[in-house]
């Protein structure tokens, strides 16, 4: 395909208004499915986690999982929006392989949540109030694998396989209204709020939350209009954008295409398109037009969700605090600057430090241990640092025995590497390594006496003044004791001999 | 043997249960039966002997263990060919599904194992339910008993016809705007479409999914009672069905009593567009209820001149939806068509090739009438006559316990009448179709022969939702007042068969 032509961000932001408009998907973690009892479970063998109604077999019919509708309540009031007391739920007629009935049964008028708001703080401190229209609930599409072919798709596939496990597997899709006003900011502002919505959910533990998965996903509509212009421009919806990086390039690579359109006397096609990361930009997928018929109408097979007003204050209660609030207090508690809080927060370790600080550690030692040695053991392996093996009481327990003097900086992450490397508790990785700080006094001393015999000049010099050159011995004697002295006794042992 | 096959099921339960006859004997002398005339009713599409007689054999065990189940042990039974089971296929009459076996058992067809009722087979039905005379059936029509030149009715013709030619001695059918109601009058045999939501539809291959309900086809009315009171109940599966008990059917039939009861005869279904004979017996039984005591009142129901044109649309919309699910993707029929095959050619190949006339027919009107555009005016409109319709049943059940129509404006017509005309087919179901449209009870029990061609005429009896009891309480009244008149069921007078 021929690469698209784009007009500078800087440009296109001077001469247009931007309107975007997010939908987010979050992925459940109930137990079971949306409607029927199979499990929600990611990861399975193919096609295992099946049953007459998540395949749309004839005859089978949805049952609604209580807990996904919970869930649910619990986002919408999270978003502060208001909880329909007849929630219905509709058929989304259209054909497609990983559709096991051929529609999928949503929400169209009346979804569970409506009319919320979110409030979203970018880098500069500046905060955007995102509007909320909707959080409603729908069931996911089985997952499709076509063999053969150059491009992965359907279209010149030799076969396709379907995997029905995801089938049914319980959606909210959260639709902001269409949000002005962010100008040049819209592209850190549509990947902030998506950030926020993650959050959210990690945090009430409603999703597993890891994008990586799939488990939030987010499709950006972005439209363009001449500044000063009442009509909303044609706008392009980008679909399942993947991760947080990629959702501010692909609102950013849109603006800069859709200007440069604009600008040479172009039309925007309404249509949806796709976000490449590899290659940094959007290709044109499905044109969208007043063509695409869904058809939807009522689900006769399901009554309404109508939640009773002490169901939803009884959800209320069990909300959990508010990420943004949560994030101010600890930034509060633990003292961090903001530039080191920011560190953490986009590396998504909050959790972990919060954890490794509730098991004793100090905040700053916490910061230290997780953004820095952790993630980059975690780097060097290429997994995320909140998979490495290792829990925070664990990290905790290392720094434990620094603070006591017990360990070195250097033989703690002997420790750590010992714990990752499954030998167990850093405990036993002390004793069966022979980790420990040699404390002896006559060892080192007999060490020092050894290094200042091959090193017979460093005496004089320090008697000298010239304190710096006890940094050869003290490097001798740390090799000598394998590393497991602490370098300042060591120092200290070595003036006194100079006295 | 003929004593056995023409009994009613109450008698054969009351054998079993007696150790008089077993259910293998029962059992076997209706597959002797079918098997010898099936074949000239087309009654059944499936049936499968050594299947059938080991849950007899299995039955008959648990009763000389002592563990008798259910009112109707034993008793077989036959299944409409649209509720799903695991022991035989389950084609809902249709070529998209020849030779579909189910992995799992209708939520009703667990209950008939549950209760050790011994399925007898799978009756025939028009394509996917969709007619009332089993012409659509992809199987060939299903033939009535009393002049096998006619239509037993439809779409559970297969089950009526099984009746009134004694090739079961119970049957389940389904109803969507009179699919057991119309077949029964049509074959003089008692059809009953209970409370939606009484009968779980879980496993019931979905027509129209808000109209939908499953119910007995039987001799008499206690059958048909003894049966719901086996099948009904709340299904957690089915979110529509209903969470509370609706008493015992049994109870409420021997308990029938005429004194105090309103009846109210519907002004829009009692004169015009009735066949004479049929309005003859209508008349009749009308007569017969004042006579034995009953008040009788004259209700209004003006928005039933629309229930038809409401229920072409909704019925269409939602199977259309329901339909879409018969891709080849995952089971049933799959059609590759030449040249380079992708899915969206498969799916149409299949289609095209899989549904019969009538199917396309209602799949093209539904889309349409969901179409954005025309959503409001169709579907949305149909939608408000049914909301009309359900206020006219509501004040005319404050004024009459229970309301009377003429099941059918006709007796059975000829195979091949009606079948070039869609809206004369539709017709037919002009008395039942506000039934299914409301979510009330009806029943329809024969009241005689139309005097111009000796055929069955039906009455259909509506009762307020979740009364289902009061239902076949007036059901029993009117049956023993004929039975005084007639001494036998109006099946007894069913030609010979096997002379036919
Ligand atoms: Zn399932």
């Amino acid at each position: 395909m021929a690469k698209e032509q784009l007009m500078s961000y800087e440009d296109a932001i001077e001469r247009f208004e931007v309107v975007i408009g997010l939908e987010v998907h979050v992925e459940l973690n109930t137990v079971s499915k949306m409607f029927c009892g199979c499990a929600n479970n990611f990861g399975s063998e193919p096609n295992t986690n099946v049953c007459p109604t998540c395949l749309g077999l004839p005859g089978s019919l949805p049952a609604v999982n209580r807990k996904a509708v919970e869930s649910s309540i619990a986002i919408g009031l999270a978003l502060d929006c208001q909880i329909a007391s007849n929630g219905r739920f509709a058929r989304k007629n259209y054909f497609y392989p990983d559709l096991a009935k051929n529609f999928q049964t949503s929400q169209f008028d009346e979804p569970i949540a409506f009319e919320g708001e979110i409030s979203i703080e970018l880098e500069t401190g500046e905060v955007f109030m995102v509007p909320i229209e909707r959080a409603h609930m729908e069931e996911d599409a089985g997952k499709l694998t076509h063999v053969g072919g150059a491009t992965g798709r359907i279209q010149g596939a030799e076969y396709s396989l379907v995997d029905y496990n995801r089938a049914g597997v319980p959606l909210v899709e959260i639709v902001t209204k269409p949000i002005y006003g962010a100008l040049d900011k819209a592209p850190e502002l549509a990947a902030t709020y998506v950030r926020a919505i993650r959050d959210i959910v990690k945090s009430m533990n409603v999703s597993d939350a890891k994008m990586e998965r799939g488990n939030v996903r987010c499709d950006a509509n972005v439209s363009l209009r001449e500044k000063g212009a009442e009509k909303l421009g044609t706008r392009t919806e980008t679909k399942n954008v993947n991760s947080l990086k990629s959702i501010e390039n692909t609102v950013r690579y849109e603006i800069r295409r859709q200007a440069f359109i604009l600008a040479a006397g172009g039309k925007i096609i309404q249509e949806t398109r796709h976000w490449h990361e590899d290659r940094g930009h959007t290709s044109a997928g499905r044109p969208k037009s007043d063509a695409d018929d869904y058809r939807y109408f009522p689900e006769p097979d399901l009554v309404p969700v109508q939640p009773s007003k002490e169901w939803i204050e009884e959800i209320r209660q069990t909300l959990s605090e508010k990420p943004a609030l949560r994030r101010k207090r600890l930034q509060t508690a633990w003292g961090f600057a903001d530039l080191e809080f920011r560190d953490v927060l986009n590396s998504d370790l909050l959790d972990e430090i919060e954890a490794t600080v509730s098991a004793g550690a100090s905040p700053q030692s916490a910061r230290k241990w997780w953004t820095g040695e952790l993630a980059r053991l975690a780097n060097a392996q290429q997994v995320a640092v909140q998979d490495l093996p290792i829990t925070p009481e664990q990290v905790a327990a290392i720094q434990r025995l620094i603070d006591s003097g017990e360990l070195t900086d250097r033989i703690a992450r002997d420790v750590v590497a010992g714990v990752l490397a499954g030998e167990g508790e850093p405990a036993e990785v002390i004793e069966s390594r022979g980790l420990k700080i040699v404390t002896d006094e006559g060892a080192l001393i007999a060490a020092i006496d050894k290094a200042l015999a091959s090193q017979p000049d460093v005496m004089e010099k320090i008697r000298d003044g010239k304190l710096q050159a006890a940094g050869a011995v003290i490097g001798a004697v740390m090799q000598e004791m394998r590393g497991q002295a602490d370098a300042a006794r060591v120092r200290e042992l070595i003036l006194e001999r100079a006295k | 043997m003929t004593e056995i096959t023409s009994s009613s099921a109450a008698v054969l339960a009351g054998l079993i249960s007696s150790k008089q006859v077993s259910s293998v004997e029962i059992t076997t002398a209706f597959l002797d039966r079918l098997e010898k005339l099936n074949p000239k009713t087309n009654s059944y599409l499936h049936f499968n002997r050594e299947n059938s007689l080991a849950q007899a054999k299995k039955a008959d065990q648990q009763l000389a263990d002592g563990t008798a189940v259910s009112p109707l042990h034993g008793v077989p039974i036959a299944v409409k060919d649209n509720l799903t089971t695991t022991d035989a296929p389950t084609t809902a009459g249709s070529k998209i599904l020849e030779g579909w076996v189910p992995q799992y058992d209708a939520t009703v067809v667990r209950k008939l194992r549950e209760a050790s009722m011994p399925i007898l087979g799978k009756t025939n039905l028009d394509e996917f339910a969709m007619g009332s005379s089993t012409e659509f059936s992809a199987y060939g029509p299903s033939r009535n008993p009393w002049d096998l030149s006619r239509i037993p009715g439809g779409s559970g013709g297969g089950s009526s016809s099984a009746i009134a030619g004694h090739l079961a001695p119970l049957a389940i059918g389904s109803d969507t705007g009179g699919s057991i109601r119309f077949p029964a009058a049509m074959t003089g045999s008692v059809g009953a479409k209970p409370t939606y939501g009484a009968v779980s539809r879980y496993g019931l291959i979905a027509l129209a999914s808000s109209l939908d309900q499953i119910g007995p086809v039987t001799n008499s009315v206690m059958d048909a009672a003894m049966l719901q009171d086996v099948i009904g109940g709340y299904d957690p599966r089915d979110s529509t069905s209903l969470p509370n008990s609706l008493g015992s059917m049994v109870q409420s039939v021997k308990e029938a009593d005429v004194k105090g009861l309103r009846v109210g005869v519907i002004k829009q279904l009692s004169s015009d567009g009735f066949q004479p004979g049929v309005k003859a017996c209508f008349d009749d039984t009308i007569e017969k209820l004042a006579a034995a005591g009953a008040e009788i009142i004259e209700v209004d129901c003006p928005s039933f001149e629309y229930a038809v044109a409401a229920y072409y649309l909704i019925l269409p919309a939602e199977a259309s939806s329901n339909l879409a699910k018969f891709d080849s993707v995952r089971f049933g029929l799959r059609v590759t068509p030449d040249g380079n095959p992708t899915i969206e050619n498969v799916m149409a190949a299949t289609r095209e090739q899989g549904f019969g006339p009538e199917v396309k027919r209602r799949i093209i009107l539904g889309t349409y009438a969901l179409s954005s555009g025309h959503y409001d005016a169709y579907y949305g409109s149909a939608q408000k006559v049914r909301t009309l319709i359900q206020q006219d049943l509501a004040m005319a059940f404050t004024q009459a316990d229970v309301l009377l129509t003429p099941t059918a404006p006709t007796t059975a017509f000829k195979i091949g009448e009606k079948v070039d005309d869609p809206l004369a087919m539709y017709l037919n179901d002009v008395a039942t179709i506000p039934a299914n449209l409301a979510g009330i009870p009806g029943i329809s029990v024969p009241n005689g022969l139309a005097s111009e061609d000796g055929l069955p005429s039906g009455l259909q009896i509506l009762a307020p939702a979740m009364q289902d009891a009061q239902m076949y309480r007036v059901a029993s009244i009117v049956e023993k007042l004929y039975m005084d008149q007639w001494g036998a069921s109006l099946i007894a007078r069913v030609p010979d068969l096997e002379a036919l």
